[in-house]
């Protein structure tokens, strides 16, 4: 029952997620990756995607997701289960539990959460950049060129713009050029 | 009222690029600038509410105005407000992305993506990274989480995300409440 399945992977996607945005997509990969519903490649070209279209990511992602799965009512499942956790415990602070972000437990439990979030991402990211350079974990190196030049050019540019002119370049705008340099990076080295 | 709320967060959804973060700016803009619905200290306190708790930030902030605006009818038509313009956009990208992704040109492009998304990903990593405690527990608890996933990743061993969450709360539980450690003035 892929509707029901759409719709409890993402309530626990939304339960489970601390830190917001990023923080959910070693959890997102790790179901879409489990059950096949996307390759790895088309996963991250989903974030790029919903990282450059407006809206909170995690409502982009379940979006697609569901759509891909189960059409319009999929992805209606799949945003609803992420939202309702959400949804849910906010109403249940606002009206009843006002002190509950001080309750001493719940304290205890996101101080212990932040570095796993933290280690989550960064080993993400990590596996991530090392497949897109070409690096596989079983140690095989096949360079990938194209995205080892956009990548030094983009980490370069950014670390320019935060320097010199004091701007931290946006996700968005740290999307569109990099999408830039692939056409041209890709264009020049396998036209 | 109802109206105007969804109406509000609709736009704030569809101005909001980049997620959560992002959003607080708009919010301030359209919810305690031009509303008034919010004081700055509300705000504030929103902030910390929104990232204590689980789930998407944006999902969390427009529940919370909603609720204090205008009870349950309030956060619910906040909550649809800011999801709808995302639900729209991306729902009609999924029926012709495949298509898109077959020119030559667009594949080019998503290889630069790629290593912005990749870019963005270990950004936002670190700048977690910096945020938490210098202490030797939250330490520990990272090189652990970091160097498993890396070694799991490597033998192609499956262990959700889930578990090290929860594994990871159970130890804060455990140490920081009921050890309570910061009173005994220990290290970690």
């Amino acid at each position: 029952m892929i509707f029901l399945m759409l719709f409890i992977e993402f309530f626990k996607v939304g339960l489970f997620t601390f830190g917001g945005g990023f923080a959910m997509i070693p959890l997102i990969e790790d179901i879409v990756v489990s059950y096949g519903w996307l390759t790895e490649a088309e996963f991250y070209n989903l974030i790029g995607i919903c990282e450059s279209t407006p809206g909170p990511v995690a409502i982009n992602m379940a979006t697609y997701i569901g759509s891909e799965q189960g059409g319009l009512f999929g992805s209606f499942c799949a945003t609803l289960g992420v939202v309702l956790p959400s949804f849910i415990i906010i109403v249940l602070i606002a009206a009843i539990l006002k002190n509950f972000t001080e309750n001493r437990f719940f304290r205890g439990f996101i101080r212990g959460v932040k570095p796993v979030v933290a280690a989550l991402i960064l080993a993400t990211g990590t596996t991530l950049l090392l497949k897109n350079i070409g690096i596989s974990l079983s140690g095989t190196f096949t360079p990938g060129w194209a995205a080892i030049i956009v990548l030094a050019a983009v980490t370069a540019l950014y670390f320019f713009f935060k320097i010199v002119f004091k701007k931290k370049l946006s996700a968005i705008q740290i999307i569109l050029i990099s999408a830039v340099l692939g056409v041209l990076v890709c264009n020049i080295i396998s036209p | 009222m109802i109206l105007k709320i969804f109406i509000t967060f609709f736009k704030i959804g569809l101005f909001t690029f980049g997620g959560g973060y992002a959003m607080i700016a708009q919010i301030k803009e359209w919810i305690v600038n031009k509303e008034g619905w919010l004081t700055d200290d509300e705000l504030t306190e929103m902030i910390a509410i929104a990232e204590a708790t689980p789930g998407p930030i944006a999902i969390n902030m427009a529940t919370y105005v909603g609720y204090k605006k205008r009870r349950f009818l309030g956060s619910a038509a906040a909550t649809v407000g800011v999801v709808l313009p995302s639900f729209i956009i991306i729902f009609i990208i999924s029926l012709f992305l495949e298509d898109f992704m077959s020119n030559k040109y667009v594949a080019y492009a998503f290889v630069g993506i790629k290593s912005a998304v990749s870019f963005l990903i270990l950004k936002a990593g670190f700048d977690m990274l910096k945020k938490i405690e210098k202490k030797l527990l939250p330490i520990i608890t990272f090189i652990a989480v970091f160097g498993a996933m890396i070694i799991l990743d490597i033998l192609s061993v499956s262990f959700s995300s889930v578990f090290y969450i929860l594994i990871g709360g159970t130890v804060g539980i455990v140490v920081y409440t009921l050890i309570d450690i910061d009173k005994k003035g220990g290290k970690p």
